[in-house]
């Protein structure tokens, strides 16, 4: 588990959550540290729409603490909610207002002085790139253009925290990536918390990932981490020296008497003249093993690399059944 | 507290910027005042005590109709998570939401005062036309507004559906309204209390240009409690 140096943004303890008698979230407990950018993964309703509720102060915890910035999100919620910007999922906005009433009236009711709301809305406007719009109403802009506005309203009162339900969800390609390098370039100055289907999302954008999983937390690491997880699988083809003949069960029985493999399995689409296994392994990496054994077999090594993990293999793993 | 200020403001603008608050608003004007000028000249009297008369039957309609969206809309389309989560208490929604719609209510008013100078203007010369009761009649109607719009604001807290909001709105409205004409079939120490809980018999005192505490304390008391109730459906939503 990352800890955090100093106090940190977010602080979760033993977090309970139950809608009657559906429990959303089941014992949550986490820390996110100043200038994090953390992704929030997990399946459909696992709990993180519900989690992220509850740590901008709009729904009470059935049990357990969540705190802002040392601050309790439910003894002391309003002092709370003035640090964290929220983008809620499906980004809810009042579609009969223009973008510049609405953006007014968000900073009305964050309470920026009325000296400095001009100046924080034009710079919420340029930092979302809402320059074109300012003057039309909500309703009629595209899904790009709403989300944009989503974020406006997150930013305009420059909150430390950023909590973005599914930022992404629901926009095209050229949307996805503008929008992405909009939250990369917020998270330089805040701290953010995003849930995401996408997990190639969460891996180029997140510092950290937690994966939640029925309302518990399963996983918590670097992206990194999560894809370099020990044991793996290595493709090997090995062929005969010239005018000699190799046979699948020779190379099987070379293969899984290397210390550490733990599985050896022929591929049998392999078209090419050669033999072709996919050789599993628990710990160490048994490349250079495999390397000595061929070569001292007198057969030659056409073709060796170990298979990556993805995000998406990790997350099955954790998240399934 | 400004958020108060904020919400209402908000609210009053939105309203104003749909088609539907106009026709509500026109449909209102037109009802009063085909009603009353209809039996104005019926009579042939010109007075305005027939149009205090109609007036309360038809804020019954469009007290609720004016002020079911006011919450059930937010429901609906999510915008109330965004309310909620800004950094102002619940009780503060509830009263923007409040005098958003009361505003509303008011500008309807507002429209009527035209059919007072017409009443004016039709009395006889040598009789001077009496403006007493007229503010007196239109206190009331606010006094009496206030209530039936905690009321509408109150069943727009209860659910998403608008339409399923003016219905409860409108039987809240209606039940205040009526309650004292089942008095006369009760014995008399309960038709008392029956009496004493009708919107109607307070403005009629106000309207007969007696202003008594108790009828402002009760339209204070009414609003108050449905406002509180209102706080609390908002309190419920978060748990
Ligand atoms: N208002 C509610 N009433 C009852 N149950 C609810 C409510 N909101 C959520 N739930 C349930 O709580 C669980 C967690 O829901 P939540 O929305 O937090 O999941 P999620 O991780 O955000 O899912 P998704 O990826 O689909 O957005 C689900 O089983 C959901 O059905
Ligand atoms: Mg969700």
């Amino acid at each position: 588990m990352t800890k955090a140096t100093s106090m940190p943004i977010i602080q979760v303890r033993d977090l309970l959550k139950s809608y009657g008698s559906v429990h959303a979230i089941k014992g949550l407990t986490f820390a996110v540290g100043k200038g994090q950018v953390v992704g929030f993964l997990g399946p459909n309703g696992a709990g993180k729409s519900t989690t992220m509720k509850i740590l901008t102060g709009y729904l009470q915890p059935t049990s357990g603490t969540a705190q802002i910035l040392g601050i309790d999100v439910m003894r002391h919620s309003i002092e709370a909610r003035k640090h964290i910007g929220y983008l809620p999922e499906n980004n809810p906005l009042y579609e009969e207002m223009m973008v510049m009433e609405y953006l007014e009236f968000v900073a009305q009711m964050r309470q920026i002085p009325k000296s400095k709301r001009r100046m924080m809305i034009e710079k919420a406007i340029h930092e979302c790139g809402l320059g074109p719009v300012v003057g039309k109403d909500i309703g009629v802009l595209s899904k790009g253009y709403c989300q944009r506005v989503g974020f406006a309203q997150a930013i305009v009162h420059e909150p430390q925290l950023l909590i973005l339900d599914e930022p992404t969800s629901g926009l095209d390609p050229n949307q996805i990536i503008e929008i992405r390098s909009l939250i990369k370039k917020l998270g330089k100055e805040k701290t953010v918390l995003m849930s995401t289907h996408i997990l190639s999302e969460a891996q180029s954008t997140c510092s950290r990932i937690l994966i939640i999983h029925d309302g518990k937390l399963v996983a918590d690491d670097t992206p990194l981490q999560l894809t370099q997880q020990e044991g793996g699988i290595i493709y090997v083809v090995v062929a005969p020296k010239q005018g000699e003949k190799l046979s699948k069960k020779q190379v099987l029985e070379q293969l899984a008497s290397i210390f550490g493999v733990t599985k050896v399995e022929p591929i049998n689409e392999y078209q090419d003249h050669g033999v072709a296994m996919m050789v599993g392994y628990d710990k160490e990496d048994p490349r250079a093993d495999i390397f000595q054994k061929i070569v001292s077999a007198n057969w030659i090594l056409l073709e060796m690399r170990r298979k990556e993990i993805t995000l998406e293999e990790t997350f099955r793993r954790l998240t399934k059944e | 507290m400004n958020a108060i200020v904020y919400i209402a403001r908000r609210e009053m603008q939105s309203y104003l910027n749909s088609p539907v608050a106009y026709v509500v608003l026109g449909v209102f004007l037109l009802f009063l005042g085909y009603f009353y000028f209809s039996t104005l000249f019926l009579i042939g009297f010109a007075s305005m005590r027939n149009f205090f008369s109609l007036a309360p039957m038809l804020l019954v309609v469009f007290g609720p109709a004016l002020s079911m969206r006011l919450i059930a809309e937010e429901r609906k389309s999510g915008t109330i998570e965004s309310l909620l989560n800004f950094p102002v208490r619940d009780f503060e929604v509830v009263l923007g939401k409040f005098f958003g719609g009361f505003g509303i209510v008011v500008i309807g008013l507002l429209f009527t005062v035209p059919y007072v100078f017409s009443v004016a203007w039709l009395v006889p010369k040598e009789m001077s036309f009496d403006y007493g009761p007229v503010i007196g009649g239109y206190l009331g109607l606010l006094f009496l507004s206030s209530s039936f719009v905690a009321f509408g604001l109150l069943a727009s807290s209860l659910t998403k559906n608008q339409i399923v909001a003016f219905v409860i709105g409108f039987v809240l409205c209606v039940f205040f309204f009526l309650i004292d004409k089942v008095a006369v079939l009760m014995p008399y120490s309960w038709a008392f209390i029956f009496e004493f809980l009708s919107v109607d018999a307070h403005f009629a005192n106000i309207a007969r240009g007696v202003l008594d505490s108790r009828d402002l304390l009760y339209y204070l008391s009414i609003t108050t409690v449905a406002l509180f109730f209102t706080t609390r459906m908002l309190r419920r939503s978060r748990a």
